[in-house]
């Protein structure tokens, strides 16, 4: 995996709350995210992870608090900064081919060098092969891939990831750590949502718990990555 | 400004993704296909009838279609989340709206443009002498029918028995374009044809007004 | 409770006031004599309705700007009275037409134009009914009211255009009919007392919807424990 040419970017989450009419999804959360971070967000089904990432990502607006993101040059525009973002969908039009949906994205958001990097991100994903087929075809690890790819286009200082691991095979699950160990050892920072411990979660260099919309642990107040994860079967 | 590029390139990929199945297309067509020939039971189509109930036979035929084709708009968008992928990658919003109206107009032009000789035959009122301006017509009451369904459809997809739905939200919103363009196509069809320039600039304002509208508050309907 | 019975007096001090002043103050009109004097109810109600109406667009624009869920308690509560407003015209319109003209009906330009309205902020509530989170349903609605209310001035100018296409009757006061100068004071005194009603059952409307808004707050915290 290449690493990314631009600097890593911190995430500030200040006193986010939402609200879904009378239901609170989030109370009142903050975190900060150091550049290179790779962080693991724990927490159980209804928690708030997936919301909170989406908040992160800038698809949900919350209704109250803030969202920044901020580097360590003093020159980057951090104001326009839309961080990569892989859920459970693939986020990829099952119609077209992945090299398509790749062209696509890679178009809109005015890659550098288009060509080149998609062929290279198909590659590196391992897709190079099946880069005429429609996505329709695929697996759930190859969709991931695509989805992965297709985060990677514009070479984010931040990568979400929620719950990346659910439905992957053993290989899936290797191929995936493998890959965000690439990320994280380049610098990408790294904000991912997981159940329990796996070869995932032990790429985390922090932890993080949400229950009932508040965040209750964090590794860097002195709980253990242990507890933080485990918690999450209890 | 990346509006442009950004519309250009989504157009692109909604017109792609249409031509290949060609689905939306084809059932538009056969619906309104088979309006136009139920409808010649309702009254007696001689030329002179024709002329005079035809034209508002041909726009309740292509809302209804509208109605019916405009449903998959936002709504294939919720499939794979494509719709967060599309917010994620552009600057600007209004850009997905952009060309997808556009597309939809597009599509709605061709069918009406295909079943014009249809009718025409069909109903025994010659259509070539007039045939520009019918195109003209045809053309900003399909921009209209395109701006308010695709925004109502962005509105439909987050809603319940939105089949439904659709429908009952952009019909009473598009009375001015059945009614203005109605009219016009009626002059346009009499045995001495005429423009009246009034009924096409109601149509043109309706357009102008409800794209400004779309602009401004686009990027509020595509929010989670 | 007290502002609230004092509204409802005014209110009903008012409407008595407008009514006595339709049937007896007003002088008879030389055609149609008693049966002119539903104007001054019909036109005046019109008014209010379309007064509501925009009441629930500027709380549309406020919601979608400040996303404070009074706007759009104060939207829906505008748009039911607005309706109720306009559906009371549709309902004497004919009432008055029927002995006029013989017919309920004549797809007058006025009246036609208020059907369509009619059928707007139906289908308003109709989206309102068919999106279950709050958060969701008033910003939905707020933005088709937005649509909506902006539409009403084209849904006009392009019926009466089309009216002048094919001319028609017109029910009540076509652009010819001047009001007398007492017939005018007794309208304008007609309208007054119509938008006291209006605003008093918005904001009653509006109670109820926040009422109903705290219930459900309450309930839903209810079922957390």
């Amino acid at each position: 995996m290449t690493p990314p040419t631009v600097s890593p970017a911190g995430l500030r989450l200040e006193n986010i709350e939402k609200r879904y009419g009378s239901l609170y999804a989030l109370r009142r959360v903050s975190l900060l995210v150091a550049p290179g971070d790779c962080v693991v967000l724990a927490g159980r089904n209804g928690s708030g992870k997936t919301t909170l990432l989406r908040i992160a990502a800038r698809l949900v607006r919350p209704t109250s608090g803030s969202v920044s993101f901020f580097s360590s040059e003093r020159d980057s525009d951090t104001e326009n900064v839309k961080p990569g973002y892989v859920a459970h969908a693939a986020m990829a039009y099952d119609e077209l081919t992945a090299e398509e949906n790749l062209r696509l994205f890679a178009r809109l958001q005015s890659t550098r060098q288009l060509e080149t990097r998609v062929d290279t991100l198909l590659s590196e994903v391992g897709l190079g092969e099946r880069r005429t087929s429609l996505v329709r075809t695929f697996s759930r690890g190859m969709r991931q891939r695509v989805a992965i790819a297709c985060a990677l286009l514009k070479e984010p200082g931040v990568l979400l990831l929620d719950e990346p691991a659910t439905g992957l095979d053993p290989q899936g699950v290797a191929w995936l750590a493998t890959t965000l160990r690439q990320l994280r050892d380049s610098g990408c920072t790294i904000i991912m949502s997981l159940h329990g411990e796996s070869e995932i979660s032990s790429l985390g260099t922090r932890a993080v718990r949400l229950e009932a919309g508040s965040l209750i642990a964090d590794t860097r107040t002195g709980a253990t990555f242990r507890t933080i994860l485990t918690f999450a079967d209890a | 400004m990346s509006l442009l590029p950004n519309t250009s390139v989504l157009l692109g990929k909604e017109l792609r993704t249409e031509f290949r199945s060609r689905e939306l297309l084809t059932t538009t067509i056969i619906f309104i296909l088979i309006v136009i020939v139920l409808f010649s039971f309702t009254f007696d189509p001689t030329s002179d009838e024709s002329r005079h109930f035809g034209s508002g036979l041909l726009w309740l035929a292509f809302l209804f279609a509208a109605s019916l084709m405009l449903q998959p708009c936002f709504l294939r968008e919720q499939h794979n989340d494509t719709l967060s992928a599309l917010r994620l990658s552009v600057s600007d919003p209004f850009a997905i709206f952009l060309a997808k109206l556009v597309a939809n107009t597009l599509f709605l032009l061709i069918t009406e443009l295909l079943l014009l000789p249809i009718f025409s035959a069909m109903y025994n009122v010659p259509v070539l002498p007039v045939l520009h301006w019918l195109a003209l017509v045809f053309f900003l009451g399909s921009l209209g029918i395109s701006i308010v369904g695709t925004a109502l459809s962005a509105i439909s997809a987050q809603a319940r028995m939105r089949e439904l739905l659709l429908p009952l939200l952009m019909l009473p919103l598009l009375t001015p374009i059945l009614v203005a363009s109605t009219e016009v196509t009626k002059s346009l069809l009499e045995r001495a044809p005429y423009v009246p320039w009034k009924g096409v600039g109601i149509v043109a304002v309706f357009d102008l007004v409800f794209l400004t509208v779309l602009w401004l508050f686009g990027e509020y309907l595509l929010e989670e | 409770m007290q502002k609230r019975a004092l509204g409802a007096a005014v209110v009903v001090v008012l409407m008595v006031a407008a009514a006595y002043a339709g049937f007896f103050i007003a002088p008879d009109e030389k055609t149609m004599h008693v049966l002119q004097r539903i104007f001054y109810f019909h036109a005046a109600t019109a008014w209010a309705g379309e007064t509501a109406f925009a009441v629930c667009f500027l709380a549309n624009l406020l919601y979608v700007w400040k996303r404070k869920e009074k706007w759009d308690w104060l939207g829906v509560s505008a748009a039911e009275v607005g309706l109720a407003c306009i559906t009371v015209v549709l309902i004497t319109g004919p009432i008055w037409a029927k002995p006029a003209w013989g017919i309920y009906w004549t797809w007058d330009a006025r009246l036609t134009s208020t059907l369509v309205l009619w059928l707007l902020y139906i289908s308003y509530l109709v989206l309102r009914t068919m999106v279950e989170e709050p958060d969701r349903r008033a910003l939905l609605s707020a933005l088709f009211g937005i649509f909506a209310f902006i539409d009403v001035p084209i849904v006009f100018g392009a019926i009466r255009w089309w009216r002048t296409q094919h001319p028609a009757p017109v029910i009540m006061g076509g652009p010819g009919a001047g009001l007398e100068p007492t017939m005018k004071k007794v309208f304008f005194f007609s309208v007054l007392a119509l938008h006291a009603l209006m605003a008093f059952l918005v904001a009653e409307r509006y109670r109820l919807e926040k009422l109903r808004a705290e219930v459900d707050v309450i309930r839903r915290e209810a079922e957390a424990v």
